[in-house]
């Protein structure tokens, strides 16, 4: 191969990528038929295991979605958590209508939040996702066309680096704002919730729990594939010099804005699918999703593992949720400490996360083979 | 002795007024009566025929003394009694069988003694008038003005055809501007109602329309239903004339409340500039994104708390100052904490934003934490002083508190302050010049680490200024700093980075709009829009309202 | 694809403005400034710090608007109207003062990104290098002397080396017009020379516009040279020339 340096880096990358994909497969097989063990065997994965890994999982593709932005295209979303949270509404709008009359009052069409506002028919948005399909392909498509239309304006204006985060941070404020609210149609403060089943199996089931799983490693290696696929091609290149010298990028000849608009879209479809997968695992959405404070703690997800790695942001998401599971059970007083720390130690002694330190390591390890190679050059070769 | 003081204090307004007043209803009894002293007076209360009283109760009304409002009051309410022994007039409390009696004049407790030996002071419906008339006068003439105002706002809600004449002389002496137009209103309101002569209705109706007051609006209303259809054509025109006054007075409320909006979004102004100010110091002025920067308007507000609490325990006279100890306090506690927060983490961090970003809200989440952990979770008490209680009632329903002004001043006086360091001190020539060209101003030999480090802990310091502030009227809990950042930052980026003037209007332009926004939309989809707005502004102008040109912009 | 073509002058030229006037907060950085070059010329623009070297290159290549004026490209191309990418696109390449180069990409990743080809999103997703376009890339490979050093980082260059990247680059974008900003700047007499070499060699089969300080390296350049002053052309011929011009000698040289 002609590229000996981006391959050594891309193989780097695969050795992660390609780990990651074989757990997440090896776990999509192995987790259903360890769950199926009796209870007393030592390696039954109990329901509980199966729930916390698969959300677990949504928040690993959740982080991917950031990394493929801000690792590649240097665009630091502070907003991430709107496109999950709606990927998330929309599938629970789907779980809302399958609820039918087994709610509160009984109603065939409204949710009981409908009902007990005293709204006499479905708003027109809620039309059709009475269906599966429909609602999967709002999931996408709904994050999808925020993040086009915000990212169109944005990034044609050429709003970059702190100024672009501090308006996606507003973005999902004012989304949070408007979720809460009663007469904005999707449950105000509770959100939407009491699910019963999905697909006709129901949520309780510990089969549709550990399918769901199943469906979450099978969506986060899909990503990975998809991400990985991207920023190996030119359009990923360009994305990299976009990040390092956006100027220069446009100086060449590229449309800088719709490279942007491209990757940032892809994210927010993959948040959106992190959040319809979220959603039935946890059994609930509400305005709280939209949080600000959420969508930064996405990005620390991300910078835990690597930025610009893929696979560390993954593992970054897996770490870092783990930890505040421990925490939050076992000192929830030092939680904040900890994730405070996290942000400030990752910034200042690991700016390349876990993933990024690693390649580092072992990329020196292997630059020491060819170290006389990278020799001093000569004079351009330029006669007259 | 104090009867005597008190009386001169009346001045002439009173004794006029309360002349008037007596003459009015009953002129010849006047000279009778003049001669006899107050006490006299107060014994007939007790004891005398109705008659003898109603001409005492007058002479009293003429005396002006606000010291017999308790007792003409105590007579209409039938707790005035007189000792069956010696007819001594006291007002008793009865409890029990018990009576505890208070002598009228002196306002003391003289002993208790069992009911029966008293006889209570009879009153009948002519007295009860004479009565009502004499109070309202007297409570006219009081010497305190807002007392003053406080009855004429009663005559207007429950306006009595006695009250004519003493209106009218009241008006004629009273200099308070706020206690006139209160007189005027229930004058007008009392001819309105029970005036013979439709001129005079008229002219009511035509000072009432001048008013932008919700009340006399429902009032007027309240008078235009009380005309029935088959009314003759002078009340027709009347009520005609009343519909239009109410129109008029609907128009008139109208832009009082855009003023009060106005008003409002200045107050709102004022807090958001107090919050963002700090910002734009280190974020505009710096480059530094400081995402703990609501936790430095935190720990101002919570030493304010620390600062009252220590004036509670040793110096609990000097409560009402303890505000002016807490700005330098909060001051010097953020600042340190922000030049501790610069040395330890932002100076590792210049030039990378984004980590900047990420490293300070992981401070903002210990910070939180430590406050929450040491104070507890719960809101802290923080009073406000006396001199910041109370409001300025506007016309138009417009009301403004004071601690809304005190703070708006403290805002403009913290901004004024800024400018001034900036542009006229040693320090701020150095800060302007390290943010221009590090390198540069290194090379002359300022010690640009220190500069970095104390204009960071300026604006956290500030922003400790702005907490003091703000716990005056927001909960004083861990959270308080984080309900401010996203405002702060939009304020920042509204009015243009690296721009103090700019943050002063977008402070204002955004407080304002937030708040003519809201009576249309509601608090909170004002705000979903006054987000929506700034982001499509960011669109049109990337870099704020007062956004610097040309090269400067590159680096 | 301009509706109102331009004079005559402009027709025969490669890049051609006239009149044109950009102000900062009333601060004029081009005050009816008027330039015109030939296909196929080399010039040097020398003027002192704020006389509005850079201002020009930025109203050339889109990334200010002018005020007023008209700025054309090969004859009747308007390119007021386009922005930084559309006019690159058209063929004209621009190089930095700063060396800017794509630091955490190999030498051979950063010439491929110049590479003409199309800038479209999707099909640069899907764009594989084509076998022209690799021995392209070997022959550019050799003309800036980066060869051994295809696979390093651009960021692991040295000054010089990343220079000469750059030029590289513009060259792989095959423009008909280079505006060049101090290639000189920071380079080791040896540096500046070959750097010489290279901008003439270049300059054979296209237009050259250099912005220059080093009054050596533009002696070295052999070329036309105009000299800018607070936003206008103060004079314009040869080195000799404007070495003489007591105006020049006054503002600038005379120092």
């Amino acid at each position: 191969m002609r590229r000996q340096g981006s391959l050594f880096f891309q193989t780097l990358g695969d050795t992660g990528g390609t780990i990651l994909v074989a757990l997440l497969l090896a776990a999509a097989v192995l987790v259903p038929i360890l769950n199926g063990l009796p209870a007393s065997s030592p390696f039954h994965v109990s329901n509980y295991l199966v729930s916390l890994f698969g959300k677990y999982l949504c928040f690993a593709l959740l982080a991917l979605s950031v990394d493929l932005i801000w690792g590649f295209a240097g665009i630091l979303s502070l907003g991430h958590g709107a496109f999950f949270a709606l990927g998330g509404y929309a599938m629970g709008m789907h779980l809302m209508r399958e609820i039918g009359t087994r709610g509160v009052y009984g109603n065939p069409v409204l949710p009981d939040f409908m009902v007990f506002l005293n709204w006499k028919e479905l708003p027109w948005y809620w039309y059709g996702f009475d269906s599966f399909p429909f609602a999967a392909l709002m999931a996408v498509l709904m994050p999808g066309a925020l993040a086009f239309v915000f990212g169109w304006f944005a990034f044609r204006s050429r709003v970059t680096g702190v100024y672009l985060s501090i308006i996606t941070q507003a973005l999902t404020f004012a989304l949070m704002l408007a979720f809460f609210r009663n007469n904005f149609g999707f449950g105000g403060n509770n959100g939407l919730t009491d699910f019963k089943d999905i697909l006709g199996y129901s949520l309780q089931a510990p089969t549709t729990r550990v399918t769901l799983f199943a469906a979450s490693a099978l969506a986060l290696a899909l990503g990975y594939v998809l991400c990985r696929f991207l920023v190996s091609s030119r359009l990923g290149s360009v994305l990299i010099a976009v990040r390092d010298a956006e100027s220069r990028t446009r100086f060449l000849g590229y449309r800088v804005e719709h490279y942007k608009l491209f990757a940032f879209v892809v994210s927010a479809m993959l948040a959106g699918i992190a959040g319809a997968l979220y959603v039935p695992q946890v059994g609930i959405i509400n305005p709280r999703e939209f949080a600000p404070a959420n969508s930064i703690e996405i990005v620390i997800w991300v910078a835990v593992g690597g930025r610009g790695t893929l696979w560390g942001a993954a593992l970054g998401a897996v770490l870092v949720n783990y930890g505040k599971t421990y925490f939050t059970g076992a000192l929830p007083e030092m939680w904040l400490y900890v994730l405070g720390a996290l942000f400030i130690g990752v910034t200042l002694f690991l700016p390349k996360g876990v993933g990024g330190s690693a390649r580092e390591w072992i990329g020196k390890l292997m630059a020491r083979a060819t170290k006389a190679k990278l020799a001093l050059a000569p004079q351009p070769g330029v006669t007259e | 002795m104090v009867h005597a003081m008190v009386t001169q204090a009346l001045g002439s307004l009173a004794r006029a007024l309360l002349l008037c007043a007596a003459l009015f209803s009953g002129t010849a009894y006047a000279q009778a009566i003049e001669a006899k002293s107050i006490e006299d007076l107060v014994a007939i209360l007790g004891a005398g025929d109705f008659t003898a009283k109603i001409d005492a109760t007058q002479a009293l009304a003429t005396t002006g003394d606000p010291r017999l409002v308790p007792i003409l009051q105590a007579l209409l309410d039938g707790n005035l009694y007189a000792r069956k022994s010696d007819h001594l007039v006291v007002i008793g409390k009865e409890q029990g069988g018990t009576l505890t009696a208070t002598d009228p004049l002196a306002e003391k407790v003289i002993g208790q003694a069992p009911v029966a030996d008293f006889e209570r002071a009879r009153v009948n419906n002519r007295l009860r008038t004479v009565l009502q008339t004499a109070l309202g006068a007297l409570q006219l003439a009081h010497p305190d003005p807002s007392r003053r105002k406080a009855s004429a706002d009663a005559l207007f809600k429950t306006p009595s055809v006695e009250m004519i004449e003493p209106l009218r002389l009241a008006i004629e002496h009273e200099h308070n501007g706020t206690a006139r137009r209160a007189l005027v209103r229930a004058l007008a309101a009392t001819e309105l109602q029970f005036s013979e002569k439709i001129d005079a209705k008229r002219a009511a109706v035509v000072t009432l329309a001048a008013l932008a007051d919700p009340d006399v609006r429902s009032y007027l209303n309240g008078r235009i239903n009380s005309i029935p259809e088959t009314a003759n054509a002078e009340q027709q025109e009347l009520k005609a004339a009343m519909t239009a006054a109410v129109v008029q007075i609907e128009r008139r409320i109208a832009s009082w409340q855009t003023f009060g909006n106005v008003l409002q979004g200045i107050s709102l102004g004022s807090v958001l500039l107090l919050a963002a100010i700090g910002l734009a110091i280190t974020f505009g002025v710096m480059g530094v994104i400081n995402m703990a920067h609501g936790e430095m308007v935190m720990l101002g507000a919570y030493t304010t708390y620390v600062v009252q609490l220590a004036f509670r325990q040793y110096l609990p006279g000097g409560l009402d100052y303890a505000l002016l100890v807490a700005v330098p306090a909060a001051f010097a506690v953020s600042g340190l904490v922000g030049v501790a927060i610069e040395r330890g983490i932002i100076r590792w961090l210049y030039g990378r934003p984004l980590e900047t970003l990420l490293a300070t809200w992981g401070l903002s989440l210990m910070l939180q934490q430590a406050v929450r952990s040491f104070f507890g979770p719960t809101n802290m008490q923080v009073t406000s002083p006396s001199w910041m209680s109370g409001a300025v009632e506007l016309t138009g329903g417009v009301v403004v508190t004071y601690n809304r002004i005190w703070i708006a001043v403290f805002a403009l006086l913290v901004f004024g302050l800024l400018i001034f360091i900036q542009r006229r001190t040693q320090f701020g020539l150095q800060m302007r010049a390290v943010t221009q060209n590090r390198r540069m101003a290194r090379s002359m030999g300022i010690r640009s680490g220190w500069v970095d480090a104390l204009t960071f802990g300026l604006g956290s310091g500030i922003a400790g200024m702005a907490g003091v502030a703000l716990s005056q009227i927001d909960n004083v809990s861990p959270n308080l700093g984080q309900g401010y950042i996203v405002d702060s930052f939009m304020v920042v980026v509204f009015g243009g980075v690296g721009n103090l003037w700019g943050t002063l209007v977008g402070a204002f332009g955004l407080g304002i709009i937030n708040k003519f926004l809201e009576p249309y939309a509601g608090a909170v989809l004002g705000k979903i829009l006054v987000l929506v707005a700034i982001v499509l502004f960011i669109q049109w102008r990337p870099r704020g309202l007062f956004a610097l040109k040309g090269r400067a912009v590159e680096a | 694809m301009n509706a109102h073509a331009p004079a005559t002058a402009a027709a025969a030229s490669i890049l051609y403005l006239d009149d044109v006037t950009v102000s900062f907060d009333g601060f004029r950085a081009l005050n009816k400034l008027s330039f015109y070059l030939v296909p196929g010329e080399l010039r040097a623009v020398i003027g002192p710090n704020g006389a509005g070297k850079t201002t020009m290159m930025d109203v050339i290549t889109g990334k200010t608007r002018p005020d007023s004026g008209e700025v054309f490209f090969a004859g009747n191309v308007d390119l007021t109207h386009l922005d930084e990418a559309a006019i690159a696109n058209l063929g004209i390449g621009r190089k930095f003062q700063k060396p800017t180069v794509f630091e955490t990409q190999t030498v051979d990743d950063n010439l491929r990104l110049a590479l003409r080809d199309k800038r479209g999103v999707l099909a640069s997703l899907f764009s594989r290098t084509s076998a022209a376009q690799a021995e392209r890339l070997d022959e550019l490979l050799l003309t800036i002397g980066l060869a051994d050093q295809r696979t390093t980082l651009a960021g692991l260059l040295s000054h010089g080396q990343k220079q000469w990247l750059e030029i590289g680059m513009l060259l792989a974008q095959e423009p008909q017009l280079l505006l060049v900003d101090e290639p000189a700047a920071g380079m080791t007499d040896a540096e500046t020379e070959a750097t010489a070499r290279l901008l003439r060699a270049i300059a054979k089969d296209r237009s050259v516009v250099i912005v220059e300080h080093d009054m050596e390296f533009v002696r070295a350049l052999e070329a036309k040279v105009t000299v800018l002053h607070e936003g206008s052309v103060l004079a314009e011929g040869s080195m000799e020339h404007v070495q003489n011009h007591p105006r020049v000698i006054e503002v600038y040289l005379g120092r």
